[in-house]
């Protein structure tokens, strides 16, 4: 028998990295949730309920968080998927390497300043004048939902586009000729043909921009204006400014349970969708 | 030759016409002035090399190239600008092209269930047990793409095109990604599906083995341009060209001028000094004394023999060569001759003449003939 020792020896960075980064912090989080607020903030160890029976209070930022993340969700994946298929299907290679550049470049930016751009476009000397010079007055865009999910749009569009550029390229062009062979019109063979063969890129982009997003806080922080508030702005706040550690820790738990019971349905309709398949290529 | 036909009615009607067909892809000429029919019920193949212009011809009879000037006609009916989804043929792929994400069944009933009004459920499925039995893929309904070999895969690509009952079949290099034995298998398959759903075959190849064995006709192409269109025999025998000749089968050719055309043949004076009596592939009038010809003499059509007095009477050239080398083919065997004036040539030997004198040795001296019939004069390139 083959010794298991040299992949035990290789996988042990990656399993002490996940220990002390991922399942220590982890279990502190837990523990501290069930603790009380220091005196001058901080941790206090105790055993209470009280922190997770103060969630409600923070349940607008949990509102937020569970409409935005699916909204945004879906709508970086609409406007995600036509440019997608424009890149993989019908750009010729040039337009298709420049449009690849043109959305790859931001990335050499930080996210914080691309974002604080959107700030001075969406604010009162941006798109809003523009309407007005138009003749719509009275338009406001900074520090609605509507920002919000402009910015997360912004931010998270390559993460959609790119898993499902990949598997559209991957579509070998021949079984949209013999979908149209066999009587199939442009627009049943994209519903047949396309859109079955690209799911699990959709599924990847989905996945990747959820996660994200749950997590978000600098877009609301940024575009909501403080009127927007996100899990992540709620976190940020509890922990960094108020110092409530054990009422943080609950609010961070709850979002992690709540995580992996979405992250879980959706993975389990997901494998329905697209069982049999053999190049499950998901995540 | 046009033949002209008496009384035109429906079933004489061409399945596919092609008139005056030209492709330009930019400054690309991918078709050359085209004119073509298919019959019903016929097993055109369309042979070339890539870039011929076959592959061209087959996706605008598909609807998916539309020709750049000139008519493509399906059934007496003007097809231009029709897209392949209204058009009543279908397509097997090169490699082909089965949908991934669906099953057998699934794959062979896609073309039904874009039928507008669908057909019902159970006609469907008494449909697709028809057909898989007629591919010999009973019980496969639920299987996978994946789990199939190639000649399954080439079955079921087959099966979902016949299941429409298309006017024309099209099939474009349906055996290329088989091995050699599974080819030789679905060729005969091939022909005795044509035989037996009577549907009009247009297959397209670059293998002039499989054109010829499968066909009722075969169109050869170059550049474009359809350079013979005939039966597999017509053109073994009378190829218009070299081109042709060479394309179809093995061939020795021999340069030379005409020297004098007479009634029922032409001598021909080879470059080599040595003048033979041919028959011409084309008509006779094509040529005229002292222009160049060429002039192809089948290996299978050369006699062999150690005694000179073995050779027939009636030989148009008779000669001494030396064996270069030799190819043991089975059934038959190939030398390779080597004579001071004609230069370097092939022979083909049938078993039976080698049972009773042994085969050729390598250098040894053999006396080469062959007749006026298997000398053939081939018209201009």
């Amino acid at each position: 028998m083959r010794s298991k020792w040299p992949e035990r020896l290789l996988l042990l960075p990656a399993t002490v990295w996940l220990l002390v980064m991922l399942v220590l912090p982890l279990a502190v989080v837990l523990v501290f949730s069930f603790g009380e607020r220091g005196p001058a903030g901080g941790y206090v160890p105790a055993f209470t309920l009280a922190q997770y029976a103060n969630l409600p209070a923070r349940f607008t930022a949990f509102k937020n968080t569970l409409t935005l993340a699916p909204l945004g969700t879906f709508a970086a994946l609409i406007v995600a998927y036509p440019l997608a298929y424009f890149l993989a299907v019908k750009a010729n290679p040039r337009v298709k390497t420049i449009l690849l550049v043109m959305i790859i470049v931001p990335f050499w930016t930080s996210i914080l300043i691309r974002t604080y751009a959107w700030i001075f476009i969406l604010g009162g000397q941006g798109i809003p004048k523009l309407l007005a010079m138009g003749g719509l007055e009275g338009i406001r865009l900074i520090n609605t939902p509507t920002a919000v999910l402009i910015g997360i749009i912004y931010g998270y569009l390559p993460l959609m586009v790119f898993p499902i550029y990949v598997s559209l390229e991957k579509l070998d062009k021949r079984l949209l000729e013999a979908s149209e062979d066999l009587g199939s019109s442009p627009l049943r063979t994209f519903r047949n043909v396309t859109l079955p063969l690209s799911m699990p890129g959709i599924a990847t982009g989905c996945m990747l921009v959820f996660i994200l997003l749950m997590g978000e806080f600098l877009v609301p922080a940024l575009l909501g204006g403080g009127k927007v508030f996100f899990i992540g702005n709620a976190l940020v706040d509890l922990f960094l400014q108020s110092r409530n550690w054990a009422y943080g820790s609950a609010v961070a738990a709850t979002l992690v349970i709540v995580m992996l019971v979405v992250v879980s349905i959706y993975m389990k309709l997901v494998m329905r969708g697209t069982n049999q398949r053999k190049d499950m290529s998901l995540l | 030759m046009k033949h002209k036909l008496a009384t035109p009615s429906a079933s004489d009607t061409p399945v596919v016409s092609f008139s005056g067909v030209w492709k330009r892809y930019g400054v690309i000429v991918a078709a050359r002035d085209l004119n073509f029919s298919v019959q019903p019920g016929e097993f055109l193949s369309l042979l070339g090399p890539s870039g011929c212009g076959k592959t061209t011809s087959l996706r605008m009879m598909a609807g998916f190239d539309q020709p750049s000037e000139g008519e493509v006609y399906l059934e007496g009916e003007r097809v231009n600008g029709v897209p392949a989804y209204r058009r009543p043929v279908n397509m097997v792929f090169q490699h082909y092209a089965l949908f991934p994400h669906l099953d057998i069944s699934d794959n062979i009933a896609y073309g039904l269930r874009q039928r507008s009004p669908r057909p019902s459920g159970e006609y469907i499925e008494k449909r697709i047990a028809e057909i898989l039995q007629l591919v010999r893929l009973e019980g496969f309904e639920q299987r996978r793409i994946w789990e199939l070999s190639g000649g399954q895969q080439q079955r079921v690509a087959l099966a979902r095109a016949l299941i429409n009952q298309p006017k024309v079949l099209l099939l474009d290099e349906p055996l290329a990604a088989l091995d050699r034995k599974l080819r030789r298998e679905m060729q005969i398959e091939l022909q005795n599906l044509q035989r037996n759903v009577g549907i009009t075959f247009v297959l397209v190849t670059h293998d002039q083995e499989e054109a010829l064995s499968m066909s009722d006709r075969v169109c050869i192409m170059r550049d474009g341009e359809i350079v013979q269109i005939g039966s597999p025999l017509d053109l073994y025998d009378r190829p218009k060209n070299k081109y042709v000749a060479d394309f179809v089968g093995k061939s020795n050719f021999f340069e030379g001028h005409v020297k004098q055309v007479n009634a029922s043949y032409i001598d021909v004076q080879l470059d080599c000094g040595v003048t033979i009596s041919t028959v011409p592939s084309v008509e006779m009038d094509q040529h005229h004394a002292g222009s160049r010809v060429s002039v192809s003499v089948r290996p299978e059509q050369l006699i062999l023999a150690r005694d000179e007095k073995q050779l027939p009477e009636d030989c148009v050239i008779k000669l001494k060569a030396r064996v270069l080398n030799r190819i043991f083919l089975g059934e038959h065997t190939e030398y390779l001759l080597r004579d001071e004036s004609l230069g370097e040539f092939l022979a083909l030997s049938p078993r039976q003449n080698e049972v009773s004198e042994s085969p050729f040795e390598t250098s040894e001296i053999v006396h080469v003939a062959w007749g006026r019939e298997a000398s053939l004069v081939l018209g201009d390139d």
